[in-house]
Order: C-alpha cells, then structure tokens, then sequence
C-alpha cells in the first residue's frame, strides 16, 4: 500500500541516507567518564537517588520519577558516582545529572521481564513494568510512554500508529533498527496494541528505494505479527509530526491542543516500541538507544548503540571526527536537532543523532524578508511565518497568539526555504515562550 | 569547554544556533539574479530594436541605482547592501520602462530617486511600500512629460497606418494611436491584427524592455520555471485586463474577430506584460496570500482599463500598480492559509 502525501505544505531537503543506510549497528564502548542527566523526558527532572561515592550498577534506579510527567533514570554502566550536580544538557543548557565513572566490569543488577508470556498479563501490569522501565518517546519528544498508554475511558484508542518514517535527513537510526530487530519491534507494537486495546496496528514506514519496508513487510507475513499492517508513505518532512502522520493515515484531523488520543490514535516511535519490547520480556530499562553519527566533518559514519550519559566527544570521536573543521555540533537531526556549545554535553534518550557540521548555517549573512511567500507555502499548519516572525521581532505578541503561533510545531520547513535566511524557527520558539508566559502573567494576575 | 581535555586538537569555539541546520540553496541574491536572467531578451531586444542609445540608457540606469546605494550605505554606515544584486533589478526595470531616446541623465536621475527616496528610507530591500523602479517612473513622467512621451520608431517597423519610421524620428507610442484611431472610428480591422504581431514581437515603438512581448514572454517562463514569478498576480492581471476590453471592446459585439484582437492588442501594448510578469510580480510589494495576490492582480488590471479608457496618460499601468502597491497592507488579512486540521462546526 502507498499512500499519498496526505498533508499541504512540507518540503523535500536532500535526505543523504546512504553513506548510513548499509551500516549495521555498531556498539559503542561505554566511556570511563559518563554524565547522566535526570533530565530525559518532558516535564520535569528526575529525582536523583544517588550520592557521592556510591557504587552502582547496570539498570540501577539512579533518579526517580518526580511526577506523572517524570520518568525514572537507570544507570548506564557499573562504577561510582563521582559527583552530582548541574552538567551540559543537550536540550536545556544545563540540568541536574550524575556524574560517573566507569569501573569497565559491566556489572548489571538483576533484571527480569514480567515473568510470563505478554499474551498472558494484565495491561495495567505491563504499565507498570514501561513505568519502571523509565521508558520515553524516543522520536525525539521524550514524553514518557505511560502516558500514551493509558487512554482515558471517555477517550478509547482505535489505531495504534508506529512511527519508522524517520523523515530527517542523514538520519538512518530507525532504519537500521527495523532492518535488524524487525521481529522485537512487532512484538513490542503487539504488547503496545493489547494494553491500548486498539482495534489495528499500523506501521508507517518510509517509502523510498533502500528503506525499511520489505523486511518489515516480510516480518509482518509471519502469523505471530498478522495484526499489523504496513503503510508505505512516500518521503516528504515532516512527515513523522505527530498530528501529520494521523491525518495521513487516518484522515483524522489534530488541532495542536488536542492529542492523537483525542482521535483514537496513539502514535509510538519505532525505537519506543522496540524499547517497550524489551522492558516487558527481558527487563531491560531505557539506559541505551541506537543513533545515527554523521555530516560532513565525520569521516566514518555509523550507526550505533550508545549508552545514554556518554559525552557527544566520546561518540565523535569513536567516528573520526575531524574536530579541525568541526564549526557546529548537533545532537537531533539536522532539520529539528540542538546545537551544541560542550562536547561534554550527553546523549540522552531522545537523542536519535549526532551530526558534526563544517559550516555555521543557518548563514550569518542574512537578507531582508522580501514577502516572497516560500515559508507559507512551506508551513504544515497552515501559518504564516513571514508575518509571526516580525511581530515576534517587535515584541508584539498579542498579534503572535492571534495568527496561531502556538500552532507551530518548529519542524524548520519555514527557515530551510527561506531565501533571505531568516531564523525563523528561534522566532517561533521565542515567540511560544513569550506568549506561555504572557498567558500566565495574565493568570495570576487574575488571581490577584 | 568546563575541562579543557575535553577537546583535544582544537580550540575553535562552537557555533550554537536554533535548528534547521541545513538550509536551501536559494537565496535572496540567486533570486535576484535569476530577475537578471530573465531581463535578458528584453534587453537584446531593445538593442536590437533601439540600437546602443538603448543600451547605454540600461548602463546609465543601472549606473545610478547600485552607485546611489552604495553611496548611501557608505553614507549611514551600513553593511554595503549592493551584494543583493536588488538595485540592479531596480535599474533594468526602470529603463525598461522609458522611452528610447531619453537623455542619459534622466535615466539617472530616476535611477537615484527610486534607490535614494523610495527604497533605502524605507530600510532597504523588503523594506519598500511601492515598487521603487516603477515609483521613479512616475517621478520622471511628472518632472518631463514631453520626453516621457517622445517615443522613437524602431528601425525596422512600422503599422497600423504609423509613419515608416527612421531611427531618431518621433512617433506617437500605439497606445496613442489607439486611442484616436478608436475615438475617430478610422481604422481596419486588419490594421489591428498586424498591430498585434507587430507588438508581440517588437516592431512597434513603445518603451525599451516592452516594446516585445516575447521578450517579455519569454523571461517570464523562465521565471516561472524556477518557481520566482508566481503565476497568479501576472495571470489575474492580465485576464483582468483582457476580460474588461473584451466586453467594452468599443464595437458593441463581443464574438467578432475585433472583439479579441482589441485586448490582446491591449495587453502587448504599453507595460502590461512588463507590469504583470516583472513589476507587479515583485514579492515585496504584493500580498502574500493567494487570495491577496488575485485581488491584487485584478485590482492592477481593472485600474489600468480605467486609466487607458478615461485617463488622461495613455498608459495606465504604471499608476496602477503604484496605487494597488499602497493597497497591500488592505490585503494582508485576507484568505490566510486553512490551519491545519478540518473546521469545526460549532455546536
């Protein structure tokens, strides 16, 4: 089955998949020195349960969940804690975390699955070993994966959507894990399908030559996973948004306030479910995920399995980076990552790649905006970049709000069109920021 | 770096900046050059019909708009903006809109009023209300009419009754002829369709870069092609134009052969082509919606009909798209794009 695009808008960047696409997953050894951030999910940081000195080991509860929207961190290896305290953080600047050291003896604490089949268990069961598990969103939005498992009752899941499109240049991370651990990864969409109670499981897979879709396909052929269709889509970004892929599978349509869960659909990440998977029959927490190392300055790209709390500097060099040309560090994809200022700064959960750029764009030289209309045409949500961005420039965020601002869901099509080079997606996300804040000033102002 | 090991072979500060981080190629100077390419076949034509005068009036216009910016941004300590390739643009337009024989320092002049009056106080490129070449235009009607409206013969061409035209000899533009031949009702049919011709391809006199309508025509496609020029200002434009001198042909039947060779006669005649697909088109002076940018369209065409029906200037297109130009901001709330997901009906 090939869909049409489904969605106005979007844009087609060179997607430069190959110098990965054929590259198996590497492991990368764990560093001596590792930086775990309680910070590894939306929400709030984690509560951090370890001191100086203590010695822990592999898949040990390090930080706890502090609330509902928190997810619990484990250890990435065995050793000491050698401080805890504020470090880079890929996202945030700065955030809690664990400083560690490696004792190189790979010791793990005693890890096991729910102890029978998945068939077999109660959803709420299941749950609770993905809560344990501190499993999150592993597209990149971090939102800890009982959240999108527990459908309120006035709201109940039909369709379970599986997110492999990866329609981020450069970035092969999902690719490769379909080709390798196709089989796990059903599974884990099959124990994700029992516990949502979702009617169909839909996997939607990127469409173009060399990508995921016939050994997904031929994995699906077997009888154990016959609940799962997939769904080749023809590359276009951002394909892989959240309320994108729902309209395009389903023809349902997400308002940014709304959820998928709103519509019945629950759309998981491929490298979520693959982790859901091996939490519930293995257990085995979130403490490592496969990325994709790449760009121009990197001369042997790879795919690997990295321990999250590994330095990018660990993980660039193990590539051969050539740090003499290096001018930009990205941890994300080139479209939607964060650059970054440390080469201490960790690899976390959602950080699906790490890319090493020679040029600084977005360019510093910048031109006036000519109205010429690239950014409208280009935008998914139906906003008009041109004019959002100056009223952000004027602080005018009255106006802001009212063209939709919070509509915006920073994919990038806007800034990657632009021809005068306009930063538009830092005015988008300053402009989201100062409107959150001017709605909350408005609140409590109320309540005085 | 919080422990200088952390990088070892180098020292070299890391850029930090909100995603994307790959860009398009396309910029605002590959735009404007593109603009360039496009005036081309404009340009050849005019040499070819016009001779050097011609070509030396295009350097003389050109000349004045990139030195006036230059000069200003060294003037007010600016970045030099000239890199943009912009007030080149501004200066083929401009005298692609004047007639022939105009002295250089004309040219000039209008040259240094659209670059130092009508663009850079408004801060530059983007920063304009109206377009800066046609602005300077009207500017230089009003200060010399009788050289705005003196218009050389071309070499080779002659029709529609006009004198067989030597070079340097004034003729009255079409336009002119138009208006008397149709006020007096003395003209053929005929005389009409070879008119035409005579204008799509050249040979009638008019101003530099409009005197051919395939000139014209033909860096359109290109624009088009490279996805610069949009095609629904140029196209509402010109329907606009069409529809109206269909139906208020001036013969009072509307499926005679006249009945079409009169607008297409209007729009080669004159800067419509030149006005729709380059002056019009320019994205900084034009809403940004689709609904905006039809309106806007017609809006230029239906003000040019007025001003060639009961204006006193022969050519009303330049005025036109001035006036709709100061319109857009009107525009900018219309037909903004459908926000993603379906609309609800209230309950």
């Amino acid at each position: 089955m090939f869909r049409s695009l489904g969605f106005r808008g979007g844009i087609h960047p060179p997607r430069d998949k190959s110098s990965t696409a054929d590259s198996p997953i590497e492991k990368l050894p764990p560093p001596e020195r590792l930086i775990v951030p309680a910070l590894q999910h939306v929400g709030p940081p984690a509560r951090i349960v370890v001191k100086r000195g203590d010695k822990v080991r592999i898949g040990q509860v390090i930080a706890e969940p502090s609330s509902p929207e928190s997810a619990a961190i484990h250890s990435p290896v065995s050793g000491t804690v050698l401080s805890v305290g504020n470090f880079p953080h890929p996202r945030d600047g700065r955030a809690p975390a664990v400083e560690m050291e490696n004792d190189g003896r790979e010791l793990f604490v005693e890890m096991s699955g729910i102890g029978k089949p998945w068939q077999d268990a109660d959803p709420l069961e299941i749950v609770d070993k993905i809560l344990a598990s501190g499993i999150v969103g592993m597209g990149g939005a971090g939102v800890p994966a009982q959240l999108k498992l527990m459908p309120n009752s006035d709201k109940p899941i039909d369709t379970l959507i599986i997110n492999c499109t990866e329609c981020e240049p450069l970035v092969t991370a999902d690719l490769r894990l379909a080709k390798e651990h196709a089989e796990e990864m059903l599974t884990g969409a099959l124990i994700v399908k029992k516990v949502l109670g979702a009617k169909r499981a839909l996997i939607a897979v990127d469409g173009s030559p060399g990508g995921a879709m016939s050994s997904l396909a031929s994995a699906c052929k077997k009888p154990d996973f016959s609940g799962i269709e997939t769904v080749s889509l023809k590359p276009k970004y951002p394909q892989s948004a959240e309320q994108i892929l729902i309209k395009t599978l389903t023809k349902r349509d997400v308002r940014p306030p709304k959820t998928g869960a709103d519509v019945g659909c629950v759309v998981h990440n491929a490298a979520t479910v693959l982790a859901i998977s091996r939490a519930v029959i293995q257990g085995i927490p979130a403490f490592e995920r496969i990325l994709t190392v790449g760009g121009p300055c990197v001369r042997s790209p790879k795919n690997l399995l990295v321990r999250t709390g590994t330095p990018v500097n660990a993980v660039l060099h193990y590539c051969e980076t050539d740090f003499t040309r290096t001018k930009k560090i990205v941890m994300g994809g080139p479209m939607r990552g964060m650059a970054q200022a440390e080469l201490d700064t960790p690899v976390i959960k959602t950080t699906y790649g790490v890319f090493a750029f020679e040029s600084m764009a977005p360019a510093v030289l910048r031109y006036n905006c000519i109205g010429c209309g690239r950014c409208m045409r280009a935008c998914p949500m139906g906003l008009l970049p041109s004019h959002l961005w100056k009223f952000v420039d004027k602080n005018k965020i009255d106006d802001a709000g009212r063209w939709r601002i919070e509509d915006c869901i920073e994919c990038g099509s806007c800034a990657y069109v632009c021809p005068s080079k306009i930063n538009l997606v830092h005015y988008m996300m300053l402009g989201k920021k100062r409107l959150a804040a001017a709605v909350r000033d408005a609140v409590t102002g109320e309540m005085k | 770096m919080n422990d200088g090991s952390a990088m070892d072979s180098s020292k070299t500060l890391l850029y930090v900046s909100a995603p994307p981080h790959i860009r398009q190629t396309e910029s605002v100077p590959t735009i404007m050059l593109s603009v360039i390419i496009a005036l081309v076949p404009g340009l050849v034509a005019s040499g070819v019909y016009f001779g050097i005068h011609a070509l030396m009036l295009v350097a003389a216009s050109v000349a004045s708009t990139v030195g006036t910016e230059a000069a200003l941004c060294q003037l007010f300590k600016k970045p030099l903006s000239v890199g943009d390739f912009s007030s080149v643009v501004t200066g083929l337009l401009l005298a692609f809109m004047l007639p022939p024989g105009l002295p250089f320092w004309m040219a000039a002049a209008g040259g240094v009023f659209a670059v130092a009056v009508v663009k850079m106080p408004f801060g530059g490129l983007g920063g304009n209300l109206v377009n800066p070449a046609l602005a300077a235009r009207a500017f230089l009607m009003v200060s010399f009419p009788a050289a705005m409206s003196s218009f050389v013969q071309p070499a080779h061409g002659t029709l529609f009754g006009m004198p067989r035209g030597l070079d340097g000899v004034t003729a009255a533009t079409p336009l002119v002829y138009f208006k008397n031949a149709m006020a007096s009702g003395n003209y053929h049919p005929l005389d009409l369709q070879d008119a035409v011709t005579g204008l799509f391809l050249g040979t009638t006199g008019g101003c530099l870069g409009a005197t051919s309508g395939l000139a014209v025509l033909l860096g359109a496609i290109f624009l088009l092609y490279r996805g610069i020029a949009r095609f629904k200002i140029p196209l509402s434009f010109l329907g606009s134009v069409f529809i109206l001198n269909w139906i208020f042909n001036g013969t009072g039947d509307m499926f005679s052969t006249e009945a079409f060779v009169v607008p297409l006669y209007q729009i080669l005649a004159g800067g419509v082509m030149l006005g729709a697909f380059f002056l019009a088109a320019d994205p900084v002076t034009t809403p940004i919606t689709a609904i905006g940018r039809v309106l806007f369209g017609v809006g230029c065409g239906v003000i040019t009909f007025l001003l060639r029906k009961f204006g006193g200037h022969p050519d009303g297109v330049c005025w036109a798209i001035l006036l709709m130009n100061f319109c857009v901001p009107l525009f900018d709330g219309l037909g903004r794009p459908k926000r993603f997901g379906k609309r609800k009906k209230r309950e």
